[in-house]
């Protein structure tokens, strides 16, 4: 038995096995839009690959019943640990009507859903951010006891309503955990030509609030970083800026060749650390996982991927006339 | 019934619908202690406190998009421009976000927000104090222009704005805030948005206009009348989307029609009123559809002369009405 990380922190067993399903099949939803994608059958997906450990570790530590978020489109991992079910974001990828992000009118990875507390977002960058401000200002108006979490990439930090978002929850100390996904590319662009501070978190001094850089491979990490950041922003205490350091395992998007910009050495480093095998690995380690049970784990993950594939693939197109309406209340 | 001006109307406006809705809260830079700088919303800060009256950060794109987070939430925010010029920064928020945000989510999501901003010129504020924005945001289907001329609009225009369940943009013209005023009733009232309003019955001339225009044509039409010009006026209060059936109604009533806007010509709000009017009215008209707008350079200058030069006032449309009368 190795070093019960997750114990420490008061997470159970139940629990990280549940955080290991979720990212699991996360990545696995990811994997099998790739394969759709690739066939011809479905025009385009963006990925979480490589970001699950953050996403879910993060989503675990905030009240799933009760918070809002504001994720941005790698978020697979939020919007599934918020209630967003497989089918869902299968209908999404294959743009059906029934698909509870937008009926099929954007892109996947548009998330959306209002009885889960995930704002509908946009392609334009960061402009979330302000809107998670928004929320939490709302609930603390209200004496509501929630906080709002919204994401980002660090590319995405150079926004001006990174800082305008940031500034305002800072200066009215607002329930709002701001977690920005450091994949180390913005597209092509890696880092250092993205982000003149030596990292993202230092910028939270800049608003007056609490910073955190964490390794975004390891979910238990985010977790805590979360965790104490919800409960700052429950007593009053205000904002929190966190930055999970991950690593994009894909190109950017289904239309984008990532060998024209980076080596695949690096990638291929990268994937010795992929989260989804280090922290399989470590439930393993502490004993949490058996071969066994990891099989069944797989097993269910598969045919939940493949019931909602089958399902979203039958499913029916929104009529054409439908481009119509909700313009306005109708 | 008070006799009040247009700016007294705006804040009364505000007044009510917070003592209404609890969820009504207003947002912006310089409104709460000070009450805003043309004190659209003096004492506000005084009777809610500084809560529903928040002062912001100097962040435009931060009070739309805040305004716009707190919306989905479902509060009602009234966000508050100092200066339509200054607008430019939020544009993201509010084309990319807020006009969309139903469409989007198919119905899931809605941003009830409004958007108030002083515009217009005429008061030596140059270039960046004076302009007409409202046709960069015509074409976004999602958000609603309103830019009401009279201070009894304005109460029932903006309580409607504050109401209505999809994003508002309530221009309001600065000049007109003391200029302007008005029998405004005491009760509750609304007015429908999207809905244009006969401000003059007339049966020779047809003027469509809005905001300070509205005024300048009414002046216009006095003179006009003692040479047996009878004027009538359409004041189009929302300009987006327009009300198509009461352009159509009007144009038709004298064939023979002015459009007025005091923003630049090409692209403005009264290109797409004219090609109403020419989609719906060709065997109606008498003469060809004339426009008075200001002049297409980038925007108004700051020195009287040059700002005069820019600004239509009752003497331009008066000129232009006789033309077009004895085309």
């Amino acid at each position: 038995m190795g070093n019960k990380r997750h114990e420490k922190i008061g997470l159970s067993e139940e629990q990280v096995l549940e955080m290991y399903k979720t990212m699991l099949l996360a990545r696995k939803i990811d994997e099998r839009m790739w394969l759709l994608n690739r066939s011809g059958k479905i025009p385009f997906v963006i990925s979480c690959q490589g970001q699950e450990a953050a996403q879910v570790g993060a989503a675990f530590a905030l009240d799933r019943q009760k918070d809002w978020t504001a994720p941005y489109y790698r978020d697979l991992g939020v919007v599934l640990a918020f209630g967003m079910t497989p089918k869902d974001l299968m209908l999404s990828a294959f743009a059906k009507a029934e698909d509870p992000n937008s009926g099929g009118r954007q892109m996947p990875g548009h998330f959306g859903q209002k009885k889960n507390r995930i704002l509908t977002g946009s392609s334009p960058v960061t402009t979330q951010l302000p809107h998670a401000v928004g929320v939490a200002l709302a609930g603390k108006m209200e004496k509501q006891d929630f906080v709002s979490f919204v994401t980002l990439g660090e590319g995405s930090s150079n926004q001006g309503d990174f800082h305008e978002g940031l500034n305002f929850a800072g200066v009215h100390k607002l329930p709002v955990i701001t977690m920005v996904e450091n994949n180390k590319y913005a597209i092509s662009v890696p880092f250092d030509r993205q982000v003149a501070s030596e990292n993202i978190s230092i910028r939270a001094s800049s608003y007056g609030m609490h910073g955190i850089t964490v390794d975004g491979n390891d979910p238990i990490a985010v977790y805590e970083a979360v965790k104490d950041a919800r409960e700052r922003a429950i007593n009053g205490e205000g904002p929190s800026l966190i930055e999970a350091v991950t690593y994009r395992l894909t190109a950017h998007s289904s239309d984008d060749d990532d060998r024209t910009y980076r080596e695949k050495e690096e990638i291929e480093e990268a994937k010795k650390h992929d989260c989804v095998l280090t922290f399989s690995n470590y439930l393993k380690e502490v004993g949490v996982l058996t071969e066994e049970l990891d099989e069944k784990i797989h097993a269910e993950v598969k045919e939940l991927v493949n019931e909602a594939t089958e399902y979203a693939e039958e499913a029916p197109y929104a009529a054409p006339e439908h481009a119509l309406r909700f313009v306005y209340e109708e | 019934m008070a006799v009040m001006s247009y700016i007294q109307a705006v804040t009364t406006a505000l007044r009510e619908e917070m003592q209404r809705d609890e969820k009504v809260f207003i947002l912006g830079e310089d409104v709460g202690k000070k009450g805003g700088v043309f004190k659209a919303t003096d004492g506000l800060y005084e009777e809610f406190g500084g809560d529903r009256v928040l002062d912001t950060p100097l962040s435009e794109s931060a009070i739309a998009g805040v305004g716009i987070g707190a919306a989905m939430y479902g509060m009602r925010p009234v966000a508050e421009m100092q200066f339509a010029d200054f607008i430019m920064p939020a544009v993201n928020q509010i084309i990319s976000e807020a006009a969309k945000i139903r469409y989007r989510s198919n119905n899931d999501w809605n941003a009830p927000i409004t958007i108030r901003a002083p515009y217009g010129g005429g008061v030596h504020g140059a270039l960046y104090h004076s302009q007409s924005v409202e046709a960069v945001f015509a074409n976004q289907p999602g958000l609603k222009i309103v830019m009401p001329s009279t201070p009894f609009d304005v109460k029932g225009l903006l309580k409607a704005a504050i109401r209505d369940n999809d994003p508002v943009l309530f221009f309001e013209h600065k000049r007109a805030y003391r200029l302007i005023k008005g029998e405004v009733p005491d009760e509750d009232y609304v007015l429908p948005i999207g809905k244009a309003d006969v401000k003059r019955e007339g049966d020779d001339i047809t003027v469509i206009t809005y905001g300070l225009g509205v005024h300048f044509a009414l002046q216009a039409a006095e003179k006009l009348a003692e040479d047996g010009i009878d004027t009538h006026i359409l004041d189009l209060r929302t300009v987006y989307p327009l009300d198509q059936e009461a352009i159509i109604e009007a144009a038709k009533k004298t064939g023979k029609v002015l459009l007025v806007t005091e923003d630049n010509k090409e692209g403005s709000i009264i290109g797409e009123v004219a090609a109403i009017i020419a989609e719906n009215c060709l065997f109606d008209l008498d003469a060809p559809v004339m426009r008075l707008a200001g002049p297409d350079v980038p925007a108004m200058p700051y020195s009287p002369p040059m700002e005069k030069f820019f600004m239509i006032n009752p003497d331009k449309v008066e000129k232009a009405c006789r033309d077009l009368a004895e085309f």
